[in-house]
């Protein structure tokens, strides 16, 4: 903690409203990111957690509020420093967004090339590098329409990775996934947060992210209501919204219920991480 | 005093058509090239530029696809000439202005292809593109266009067979191209059928040409997900 005092967090948003369309989508939100630190935020459809995170890299210009990397404050008219912002700030989307005209080697190369302007040959390295970190070393050369959607999605982190960004942002990355392909972009995501990368995820896996996160933030109606550690707001007694909402989410998907959730860190999580690594192995290079 | 077919094909009706063709070619070819480029300026002003720019260019568009190309072509030929600024005004031999005519009409409908093939992409790919820390506009140039460029070419492809078939409209201000020379021919010999049945297999053989080019153009940019549909 003393630490935290010292250095300031990663990325930081101070009262961040957005109205779109008449709706109060953001309320005055307010949340820090410490190096090493991962949050979870959680919520209902339409709670502002997407707007939230677009908001952070100004994807979505915020109608009021500041964004602080590393302590200082991001001038968003200063069209150099949003693109030295968005570099330093790693994105993964729901629907991955891969370019569907280049193939996973050069989906990682084009921003190293355009953006940090690396040679076509360190550049294509370099994408070779990240890709063999997500496992699909050997899937380089094949474009997007025949990667399955897990491989689509870890293509789409290699290529947020090849930025060196100090913290990254992912919007329900497995959101769009068939189930059998959650395993693998989860465990690529797990690998992130045990070497230490500042990370703030919407999910709905909650076990999986009870697993490793600091934090877990509950949103409704554009405000975080509820934050605290995952023991913390998923313990059978707390009474918070935090757990009523996971319950209900559970039961629906099949997880392990409420009785697994209030025990907090148990054998649905393990079933999580097990999962997790059996679909990494499954996808590694020969 | 009557020929048979091949020797009139031989001694008349062949060098005067290839002199023609040569005609046909110096006006298709700029013609193509001039309304690609209007087409694709015009195509990305429509989707990305300011308003007024936006509404200019749809202005453009509707004035240009709305009337003849008859039209057109006698306007820059015959009326051009009569439009005075301040005591200048401009007068077009008949080549230049066919051009400007073909040129003008054709990047009205190209803009339109393009226009298509820029709204096909998904928005999320341009918010990829600057997530990672790209410009809009390197994010246009970049993603955008090499997939709008494929996604448009088959209509763009269909827009220059289009032109090289009304190319033949340059002959009614005086340009002696395939048209205009089969005409000449057509009139001095009496010779009509065979004359306008061979002048149609010069198009066939233009056109036809033209297609396979723009087939290997497009299996040249082919990729998975972007693949020409054959037939």
């Amino acid at each position: 903690m003393a630490a935290e005092n010292q250095t300031p967090p990663v990325l930081e948003a101070r009262a961040l409203g957005k109205t779109l369309g008449g709706n109060r989508v953001l309320d005055a939100v307010s949340l820090a990111l410490p190096k090493g630190c991962v949050k979870v935020l959680i919520g209902p459809s339409g709670a502002g957690k997407s707007t939230l995170l677009q908001c952070l890299n100004f994807l979505i210009p915020p109608d009021s509020g500041s964004i602080l990397l590393e302590g200082r404050e991001v001038n968003a008219r200063s069209r150099r420093e949003l693109c030295s912002l968005r570099q330093q700030v790693g994105m993964i989307f729901q629907d991955f967004n891969l370019f569907d005209h280049l193939s996973a080697m050069e989906n990682v190369r084009v921003a190293l090339m355009k953006v940090k302007g690396m040679s076509k040959l360190d550049a294509g390295e370099l994408a070779l590098a990240e890709l063999s970190r997500v496992g699909l070393l050997d899937k380089a050369a094949l474009y997007p329409a025949n990667l399955s959607g897990g491989q689509k999605q870890r293509v789409a982190i290699a290529r947020a990775l090849a930025m060196d960004p100090k913290v990254m942002l992912l919007d329900e990355p497995t959101s769009a996934l068939d189930p059998e392909l959650i395993g693998e972009v989860l465990a690529v995501i797990r690998d992130l947060a045990q070497n230490g990368m500042t990370m703030i995820i919407a999910t709905h896996q909650i076990s999986f992210s009870a697993s490793l996160a600091d934090e877990f933030l509950f949103m409704e109606k554009g405000r975080v209501i509820e934050s605290g550690s995952p023991a913390e707001l998923l313990r059978r007694d707390s009474g918070s919204r935090t757990l009523a909402f996971c319950a209900k989410i559970s039961e629906l998907s099949g997880e392990a219920g409420e009785a697994g959730l209030a025990a907090g860190l148990g054998e649905s999580v393990r079933a999580g991480v097990s999962v997790g690594a059996a679909g990494l192995g499954a996808e590694s290079p020969v | 005093m009557s020929t048979t077919y091949l020797e009139f094909l031989r001694a008349e009706l062949v060098p005067g058509l290839m002199e023609g063709l040569w005609t046909s070619i110096a006006v298709i070819v700029p013609s193509a090239a001039l309304g690609v480029l209007i087409g694709l300026f015009a195509g990305v002003l429509r989707v990305y530029g300011p308003r007024p720019v936006r509404q200019f260019t749809e202005a453009y568009v509707s004035l240009f696809r709305g009337t003849p190309l008859v039209v057109q072509v006698f306007f820059w030929y015959f009326a051009l000439p009569y439009i005075s600024i301040g005591g200048h005004s401009i007068v077009l031999d008949a080549i230049p202005a066919s051009i400007l005519a073909f040129g003008l009409c054709s990047g009205a409908y190209q803009s339109e292809y393009i226009r298509g093939g820029l709204l096909s992409i998904k928005r999320g790919q341009i918010r990829a593109a600057l997530a990672l820390g790209m410009t809009t506009r390197q994010a246009v140039q970049s993603v955008v266009l090499p997939q709008a460029f494929r996604r448009a070419l088959p209509g763009c492809g269909n827009e220059l067979i289009y032109l090289i078939k009304y190319s033949s409209l340059a002959s009614i201000i005086t340009v002696n191209e395939l048209t205009g020379t089969a005409t000449t021919i057509a009139k001095n010999t009496w010779r009509n059928i065979e004359v306008f049945c061979t002048l149609g297999v010069y198009y066939l053989v233009l056109v036809t040409l033209a297609t396979w080019l723009l087939h290997l153009l497009e299996d040249s940019l082919s990729v998975p997900g972007f693949e020409r549909h054959k037939s």
